[in-house]
C-alpha cells in the first residue's frame, strides 16, 4: 500500500487547480507586500509543469516531483521558481524511484522539502516566509507518521499545520524577500509564499484522499 | 582563454545592457547574458541561466566561470544551476553589485587572472564603494617604505577614464605585489576613475610585494605610451 505515481499526478493536477482558483488571492497578498506577481507565476509556472508531466509521463512518484521542479525553476520567474523548485527536488531525491510512499517515507520527504526550501532562502522561522508554513507542516507530519497513523493522515495533518502557520504570518514583520523593503509596514498582511505552501499541502491531502473537489483553504 | 563570465538578472535589458558595458573594457572575455523568463518576462530561468553556464564552461575552456547577478532570486536561480551544471566546482558565484562587480571582473578576467581571482575582484567592489562612495578599500596611512615607487605625469589628452583605469587594474591584477595610486587602491577600476586625474596630473604609484618592480614599471610604461591613445 501507500500513495503511488497516481498520488503523485493528482497532488500536481490538484495544485494547478489550486493555483489557478486562488490567484487573484495571491496576487492580492503579494501587492500589498510584494511585487504582486506571486499568483501570477504559480499559475503559469503549474500550468507548464502540467504540460510537461502530459507530455513525459513519469513512472514513479519521484520522477513525477522531478518533473515538476524542473519545470517550476524554468518558468515560474519569481523567488518561488527556485524555492518551491528546490522543495519538490529535494523531495524526489529523498523518495528514490520507490513506486510506493508509506507514512514515514512521506514525512522525511516534506522535511527534506523544507530543509531545500530554507538552504536555498536562507530565511528562519518567523521572517514571515513560506518556511513558516512548512516548518510546522513538517513537524506535524513527523509526529503523524511517528504515532502510526497512514499517509493520508500524514498529509492531514501537515496541510492543516501549514494552514494555521499561514494564517500566523499575519502580524509578522518580514525578514527576508522583497516583503523585507517594507519593514514594519510588511506586518498585518500574510505572507503569499506561506499562503501558497498551505495550498498546496491541502492538495496533497486531497489527492490522497482520492478527493477532486474544493481546493478551498482558510488560509488565503 | 579567459576565465567566463554570465550576467543574471531579472531583466534580459540589463543583463544584456551590463555585458555590452564590460565588453568594451574588456574585449577578449567571454561574457554571457542570462536576463528575464524564457518568454522575456521579468524574472530568472533555470534554464536560460544553466545554458548560458554551460555555453561560458566551453567557451572558457576550462579556465572557470564566475558568475555576477542582481536581486535575490537571481541569485537562487544561478545557485541552483551552479548544482546542476556540468562541471559545479567551475562555476563560482561572485556577491557584488551587478555593473561595477561586472566591470572589475571583466577587467580582471581580461588581465589573465584565475578563476578565484576574478571573482574576488568583483567583490572588492563593495556597495556603496564607487566613485560617490568615496573612491575604493581604504588604504592605511603610515605603513612601511614601498618596496618600489615613482611618479609618472599623465600625457594623454584625456587622463585617467574608464579605459586607462581599466588597463592599470587589469595588468596590476595578475601580479604579486599590492600598489596603490595616489593613495588608492590600484586595482579597483572604479576607486583609479575616481582619482579624476586630467592631463599633467601626476600619478604617484608605490607598490609593496614580489612583483613591486614589475608593477611600478608596467603602471610608468602605460602612463608614458598615453594608454594608447597618442
Amino acid at each position: 500500500m501507500g500513495l503511488d505515481v497516481n498520488w503523485a499526478l493528482d497532488w500536481l493536477k490538484l495544485s494547478a487547480k489550486a493555483m489557478d482558483e486562488h490567484r487573484v488571492e495571491l496576487i492580492e497578498l503579494d501587492r500589498a507586500i510584494g511585487d504582486s506577481d506571486h499568483g501570477e507565476n504559480m499559475d503559469r509556472g503549474f500550468q507548464a509543469v502540467l504540460q510537461k508531466l502530459d507530455e513525459t509521463p513519469p513512472e514513479t512518484p519521484g520522477a513525477a516531483l522531478k518533473s515538476a521542479a524542473m519545470t517550476l525553476m524554468s518558468k515560474v520567474g519569481g523567488a518561488a521558481g527556485p524555492l518551491y523548485g528546490t522543495a519538490y527536488l529535494r523531495a524526489a531525491t529523498s523518495l528514490g524511484d520507490a513506486s510506493h510512499i508509506d507514512a514515514a517515507a512521506l514525512a522525511a520527504a516534506l522535511a527534506a522539502a523544507r530543509d531545500g526550501v530554507v538552504a536555498r532562502g536562507k530565511a528562519e522561522l518567523g521572517d514571515k516566509t513560506m518556511i513558516d508554513a512548512w516548518t510546522p507542516a513538517v513537524e506535524a507530519a513527523e509526529k503523524a507518521a511517528a504515532s502510526g497513523a497512514d499517509a493520508l493522515a500524514v498529509l492531514e495533518a501537515a496541510a492543516e499545520a501549514a494552514e494555521t502557520g499561514a494564517m500566523a504570518t499575519d502580524p509578522l514583520v518580514a525578514r527576508k524577500g522583497r516583503a523585507s523593503y517594507l519593514g514594519e509596514r510588511s506586518a498585518g498582511h500574510r505572507d503569499p509564499g506561506a499562503a501558497s505552501t498551505a495550498l498546496l499541502l491541502r492538495a496533497a491531502a486531497a489527492a490522497a484522499a482520492g478527493s477532486t473537489g474544493d481546493t478551498g483553504t482558510d488560509a488565503v | 582563454m579567459t576565465v567566463g563570465i554570465v550576467v543574471v538578472s531579472h531583466s534580459s535589458k540589463i543583463a544584456e545592457g551590463a555585458v555590452e558595458l564590460a565588453a568594451q573594457m574588456a574585449p577578449d572575455v567571454e561574457l554571457v547574458a542570462a536576463g528575464g523568463t524564457d518568454d522575456e518576462r521579468i524574472g530568472t530561468s533555470l534554464e536560460k541561466v544553466l545554458a548560458a553556464v554551460e555555453q561560458s564552461l566551453v567557451d572558457s575552456g576550462g579556465d572557470g566561470v564566475v558568475v555576477l547577478t542582481d536581486l535575490g532570486s537571481a541569485v537562487m536561480t544561478a545557485e541552483s544551476a551552479v548544482e546542476f551544471a556540468s562541471d559545479p566546482d567551475a562555476v563560482l558565484l561572485a556577491d557584488a553589485p551587478l555593473v561595477e562587480g561586472l566591470v572589475a571582473a571583466a577587467v580582471a578576467a581580461q588581465g589573465g587572472a584565475g578563476v578565484e581571482d576574478v571573482r574576488k575582484a568583483a567583490e572588492a567592489v563593495a556597495f556603496g564603494n564607487g566613485p560617490s562612495g568615496g573612491g575604493g578599500p581604504e588604504i592605511p596611512e603610515g605603513r612601511d617604505e614601498p618596496d618600489a615607487s615613482a611618479d609618472f605625469e599623465l600625457i594623454n589628452p584625456l587622463g585617467m577614464h574608464a579605459r586607462p583605469a581599466a588597463k592599470i587594474a587589469g595588468g596590476l591584477s595578475g601580479l604579486d605585489a599590492e600598489v596603490t595610486v595616489n593613495g588608492v587602491d590600484g586595482m579597483s577600476i572604479m576607486a583609479l576613475m575616481a582619482l579624476a586625474a586630467g592631463k599633467g596630473s601626476i600619478l604617484r604609484v608605490e607598490a609593496r610585494g614580489k612583483d613591486a618592480t614589475k608593477a611600478v614599471e608596467y603602471v610608468g610604461r602605460l602612463v608614458k605610451e598615453g594608454f594608447g591613445e597618442l
